[in-house]
């Protein structure tokens, strides 16, 4: 099988400061890689360079495309990488205000990428969207009501909706759970394994929660410095850690 | 008056707005940047109209002012008087005889021909401004004709209103490439657009100018199930009984009378001149 994503080499600093340096992994089909990390491990830095938000210094980001198979998205003109990011790929932020528009009502934020791709037909767009509401549980009556009158777990659903509507075959996400509550978040991750599961998708996931990974995550990167310090098998590197960082790590989070 | 001051602006400046008009024309729809000078008006009041007329106009030329399809209000009265004063031109509200046409919210009914040009005076020309406030965004959204947004624009007044309820400065797609805010006009003028006449577009304070030669395809955004319509208010002009011309409503009374005429006053006046009579004609 080839992979959907093979990450070559990939370095970004800021100015002497490096951010990340030395990543390289295969992402296969349907695969869920997680990354864990303390803060200014460089998590976040490495996303932005693979989901093509940050340009990295060197290294390559190469995407089985549907039309013409594996090419380095980062030797891609900016249209096309522009168009990857609102078809085959998609990007959920921590703050769902970055990632929705709140002054656009529930209906349009989902039934944007569709008409960026050119949907055309309004009562489709509305039906898609409301299809979609209801896949992440959000009720359909709240359709055009705008983002700002959701509670924190609807809004991050909702972005999640607008990200997927799309059927994208590549999400990125950033701390999806970060900022909500314990409850929540509970909630939040089970839509996302039922969706990463019916639709077979593949995803790269930073967290600093190690419940997140164990729950969602197939295979997990442990970040330090910028640097990854381990990878295998989520519960291989959770049960048993090898390097010391990782130990520190996993039994941190055994105690609380 | 020497030659000089010719219509207020200098002469290099004139070839700087030029300049831009004639990149506008050649990339129809695509805002081109320029250095807005300061007119003796402050901004709101069609600086950027004026500025593209002052390039524009030549000693023989023969200028009308309309604002809202009107000759007689005080915008128009003073732009006219602006350019009766500093390029000496002959003016008129008669639109088959002017060349050039200053105009604020309206396209002429009568239809133009090719030697007259068109001047729009535009406060908002990014189109996509309302959803994306950032400058650099939008550019990159003409460059790469990423319009999408444009269609939220539309789907959030079906969802909202039922219908398309945007009715001014209703975007339009030009020559199949960029999408155009047609400055405020009614959305019954978008079809118009399509003409034989150079349509010009300045806007002052945000010192961006566009085009239209002539005959460039027009068409406006909609959705399939949702396509656009030109409409206006369902009467005939009470003065003239026009059932083609974009009406007002004015207020006859302190009864609450009320009745509908023709915004473009020459239209209405050379109808009626040529014995058309409305139901309220005295
Ligand atoms: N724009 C920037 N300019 C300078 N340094 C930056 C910038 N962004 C991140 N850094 C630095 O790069 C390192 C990695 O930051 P990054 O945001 O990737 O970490 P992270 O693992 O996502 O942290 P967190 O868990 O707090 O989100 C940190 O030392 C950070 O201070
Ligand atoms: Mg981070
Ligand atoms: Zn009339």
């Amino acid at each position: 099988m080839t992979p959907l994503l093979s990450v070559r080499d990939i370095r970004k600093t800021y100015g002497s400061h490096v951010g990340c340096t030395d990543v390289a992994f295969d992402l296969y089909p349907g695969e869920v890689m997680g990354i864990v990390g303390e803060s200014g491990s460089g998590k976040t830095t490495l996303l932005n360079c693979l989901a093509g938000q940050l340009t990295p210094d060197q290294g390559q980001v190469v995407f089985g495309t549907r039309e013409a198979g594996p090419r380095d998205t980062l030797q891609m003109s900016e249209p096309e990488r522009r168009m990857l990011r609102r078809t085959d790929w998609a990007f959920v932020h921590q703050h769902a205000r970055d990632g929705l528009r709140m002054n656009v009502s529930a209906g349009g934020n989902v039934g944007e990428r569709l008409m960026a791709v050119g949907a055309r037909h309004y009562g489709d767009i509305r039906d898609s969207a409301a299809d979609w509401l209801g896949r992440v549980e959000i009720s359909e009556a709240r359709i055009d009501d705008r983002p700002t009158t959701f509670s924190g777990g609807m809004q991050q659903r909702l972005q999640i909706a607008r990200n997927l509507v799309t059927n994208p075959r590549l999400v990125f996400m950033d701390e999806p759970t970060g900022g909500l509550d314990v409850s929540v978040q509970a909630r939040l991750l089970d839509l996302l394994r039922g969706l990463v599961r019916d639709m077979g998708l593949s995803a790269i996931i930073v967290t600093h929660d190690l419940a997140v990974v164990r729950l969602l995550a197939d295979r997990l990167m442990v970040m330090k410095d910028g640097h990854v310090i381990e990878t295998g098998l989520t519960d291989q590197v959770l049960d048993d850690p090898q390097e010391p960082y990782t130990q520190l790590l996993v039994s941190s989070v055994l105690q609380v | 008056m020497s030659d000089y001051n010719f219509a207020y602006l200098d002469e290099q400046t004139k070839r700087m707005i030029r300049r831009a008009i004639l990149k506008g024309l050649a990339i129809p729809g695509y805002q081109v940047p320029f250095a807005s000078r300061e007119m003796p008006m402050p901004y709101g009041w069609g600086t950027g109209g004026v500025q593209v007329s002052a390039a524009t106009l030549t000693p023989d030329d023969t200028l009308k002012v309309i604002d809202q399809g009107a000759d007689d209000t005080t915008n128009a009265v003073s732009i006219r008087k602006f350019f009766e004063r500093t390029a000496d031109v002959a003016t008129t509200s008669k639109t088959a005889e002017a060349t050039v046409i200053q105009t604020r919210h309206r396209i002429p009914e009568e239809v133009l021909s090719e030697d007259q040009i068109l001047v729009y005076q535009v406060p908002i020309p990014e189109p996509l401004r309302f959803l994306e406030p950032r400058e650099t965004e939008t550019r990159k959204m003409h460059a790469l004709e990423e319009y999408g947004l444009m269609h939220v624009k539309l789907y959030e007044d079906i969802a909202r209103h039922g219908h398309i309820a945007t009715s001014y400065a209703y975007p339009v797609e030009v020559q199949g490439r960029y999408v155009m805010d047609p400055s405020p006009i009614p959305k019954f003028d978008n079809p118009k657009m399509e003409m034989a006449a150079i349509q010009l577009f300045g806007a002052g304070r945000e010192q961006r100018i566009y085009a239209l030669p002539p005959y460039t395809k027009v068409v406006s955004l909609d959705f399939d199930d949702h396509p656009f319509e030109a409409s206006k208010a369902p009467h005939a002009c009470a003065l003239c009984g026009a059932e083609d011309s974009y009406l007002d409503e004015v207020i006859t009374d302190d009864q609450g009378g009320r009745m509908f005429v023709c915004s473009d006053t020459d239209y209405c006046e050379s109808r009626r001149a040529a014995g058309h009579v409305g139901k309220d004609a005295a």
